[in-house]
């Protein structure tokens, strides 16, 4: 902890200085209050405006919209869809999308509680080696290897193929580290030597007493690897060219050049599509994702 | 039981094996390719560091590193000066403010968004004349014209910013009240003791104790920012207007390699990206960290 020292002079300093805050009255610090959910009310309106505008020009003509704004929601709702519809079946993107990140999340899962088992409790030649070099390569960004990446599937002919999209999840350098920190802290080494005495093989160990017992950090990790992979844009648009095997992110972009653009109702329309999945699942998930991002950034 | 430990080769193989053919493998072959000129066709020849020579003086390039820094730094200031403020409330022990589940939620809500989603969105929100956003501005009276958002350089980095902000304050608010969730409350209750104001107990008890989270958000925020490529790419598609000031560096990269097949320029690209990245890494460590190691410590 690098600012103890100077929490603790602050803290003698302070001890000098009169004391202003406990003179303050009960009815100034309730109107202190008040401003403040005042601010934090505007800032959450400010915050949710765009979805809204979104919501009710979903459900606008293209002629009213361009007559001017209003939070009243118009009638055109089954009009708009049917011309989103004509031109681009959005529902087989959500398919796609939800196909590929359901099994990146499982493979990304899976293989990174296998290696971080065999990371934390086995002892064999260069492991310190290898997690290190795993630990930087963590640091190095994904567009890096981009142009090289796409030459490999090129030449292994998986272009246009969800191959590239979900197999290299199976290696998750980050959700490895995350996994073995959690287990080394979580199973003890006499738990394992105890089931082996009983005679379980080591993938039955595995099975039955590792992976329940990661199953907390598995699901807090699966949380970030399926919204990453749900919301990944470059991968998809470099490696996919059928418009069929689009996905979401990819067919939103493929929308913004289509016809569908000519009428902007539809086009409101199939992004509030895109969009009111993603709150609704947030609406029932919202304590576990927050939790996950406080363990994430505090287990760094 | 020694020979039990063969079985953590076993354990570990899947893994490397993906990991060395689809990271490791494409990583080194974008570095070769950086020394040649290939065209994504055709044998690819050495060029030596004529790719890396023509970066330095790529004007393109630079105009995109001061535009990415540009976007970067404005959201940045604003996102963790929004978490703070936010945090700063919350975290009150006089105000005792309810409520923190909710706000916290409809703050982060736009980060879970689908980017291209979000740029789409705002691609016609942003709309200089059918817009809703300046129809409203408009009738609230706010402006007298409408603005052309995305149409002015100045306006359409500040866009880009404000969307960034929009979409990564909550997130970052997330995380700090993580922090200070985790700074004893004996802290706090001795500085209310000693009769430290807000500002006081602030400035010298949570941000001094909050410095590993913030450098942790710090860090990925520049990760990420630095490799801004969705909005630009999804706002413009993909030109980087007006006047190139949308251009990242990710979206000349991509522009390079994709568009006009320049592989070799464009994998030089890549590693100048990653250079920078690194650097401005370094930069950030040494400034939140190297001071305090010179400076004896004293308890």
């Amino acid at each position: 902890m690098i600012g103890k020292p100077a929490v603790n002079k602050s803290i003698t300093n302070s001890v000098q200085k009169p004391n202003v805050i406990e003179t303050k009255t009960k009815p100034k610090r309730s109107m202190a209050k008040l401003v403040l959910y005042v601010v934090l009310s505007v800032m959450a309106i400010v915050c949710f405006i765009p979805f809204l505008m979104m919501l009710v020009n979903a459900t606008r003509s293209n002629e009213a919209i361009l007559s001017g704004f209003t939070l009243i929601p118009g009638s055109s709702l089954v009009e708009n869809y049917q011309t989103m519809m004509s031109y681009i079946n959005i529902w087989a993107g959500f398919k796609n999308s939800l196909f590929i990140s359901v099994l990146v999340t499982l493979l990304s899962g899976y293989f990174s509680a296998l290696t971080a088992y065999g990371f934390a409790f086995y002892i064999f030649k260069g492991k310190n080696a290898m997690f290190i070099f795993m630990l930087v390569m963590m640091m190095v960004p994904g567009q890096l290897g981009l142009i090289g990446f796409y030459e490999l599937s090129k030449n292994l002919g998986i272009l246009d193929t969800y191959i590239p999209l979900i197999i290299p999840a199976a290696a998750s350098p980050f959700v490895v580290f995350f996994l073995r920190q959690y287990i080394l802290t979580t199973l003890h080494p006499s738990l394992i030597e105890a089931a082996r005495i009983d005679g379980a093989g080591e993938f039955k160990i595995f099975h039955t007493i590792a992976v329940p017992i990661m199953m907390p950090a598995i699901a807090t990790m699966s949380i970030f690897t399926f919204i990453g992979s749900w919301n990944n844009y470059i991968m998809p648009l470099v490696i996919l060219f059928s418009p069929e095997k689009y996905t979401l992110p990819v067919l939103m972009g493929f929308l913004k050049g289509s016809q569908v653009a000519q009428n902007l109702g539809s086009m409101y329309l199939g992004i509030a599509i895109s969009v009111v999945p993603i709150m609704i699942a947030f609406l029932f998930l919202s304590k576990y994702i927050v939790n996950s991002i406080s363990a994430g950034s505090i287990k760094e | 039981m020694k020979n039990l430990n063969r079985y953590g080769y076993v354990f570990i193989a899947p893994f490397w094996i993906i990991f060395l053919v689809f990271s490791i493998y494409p990583v080194a072959l974008t570095f070769y390719y950086s020394f040649t000129n290939y065209t994504g066709s055709g044998t690819a020849q050495i060029v030596g560091l004529a790719n890396y020579k023509r970066l330095l003086t790529d004007t393109y390039f630079v105009e995109a590193f001061f535009n990415t820094w540009k976007i970067w730094g404005i959201n940045f200031a604003l996102q963790i000066g929004l978490a703070l403020l936010l945090a700063l409330i919350f975290s009150d022990m006089r105000m005792k403010l309810k409520g923190l589940a909710f706000f916290r939620s409809i703050f982060y809500l736009p980060n879970l968004i689908t980017i291209s989603s979000v740029a789409l969105l705002f691609g016609i929100l942003l709309d200089w004349q059918h817009g809703s956003l300046n129809m409203m501005l408009l009738k609230l009276g706010v402006i007298s014209d409408p603005i052309n958002w995305l149409n002015e350089p100045t306006t359409a980095q500040l866009s880009v910013s404000l969307i960034l902000t929009w979409m990564w304050f909550g997130h970052s608010f997330i995380v700090v009240m993580a922090g200070v969730s985790g700074i004893s409350q004996d802290y706090y209750e001795a500085a209310l003791i000693d009769g430290a104001n807000r500002w006081q107990t602030f400035s010298k008890i949570t941000i001094p104790l909050l410095k590993p989270i913030l450098l942790y958000i710090m860090i990925t925020s520049l990760i990420g920012g630095l490799q801004l490529f969705d909005l630009p790419m999804l706002l413009t598609d993909g030109i980087g207007s007006p006047d190139g000031s949308l251009n990242t560096m990710v979206l000349y990269l991509y522009n390079q390699a994709f568009k006009y097949n320049n592989y070799g320029y464009a994998a030089a690209v890549a590693y100048g990206l990653f250079v920078i990245t690194l650097i401005f890494s370094a930069f950030i460590f040494k400034g939140m960290y190297g001071k305090e190691r010179k400076q004896p410590r004293q308890v």
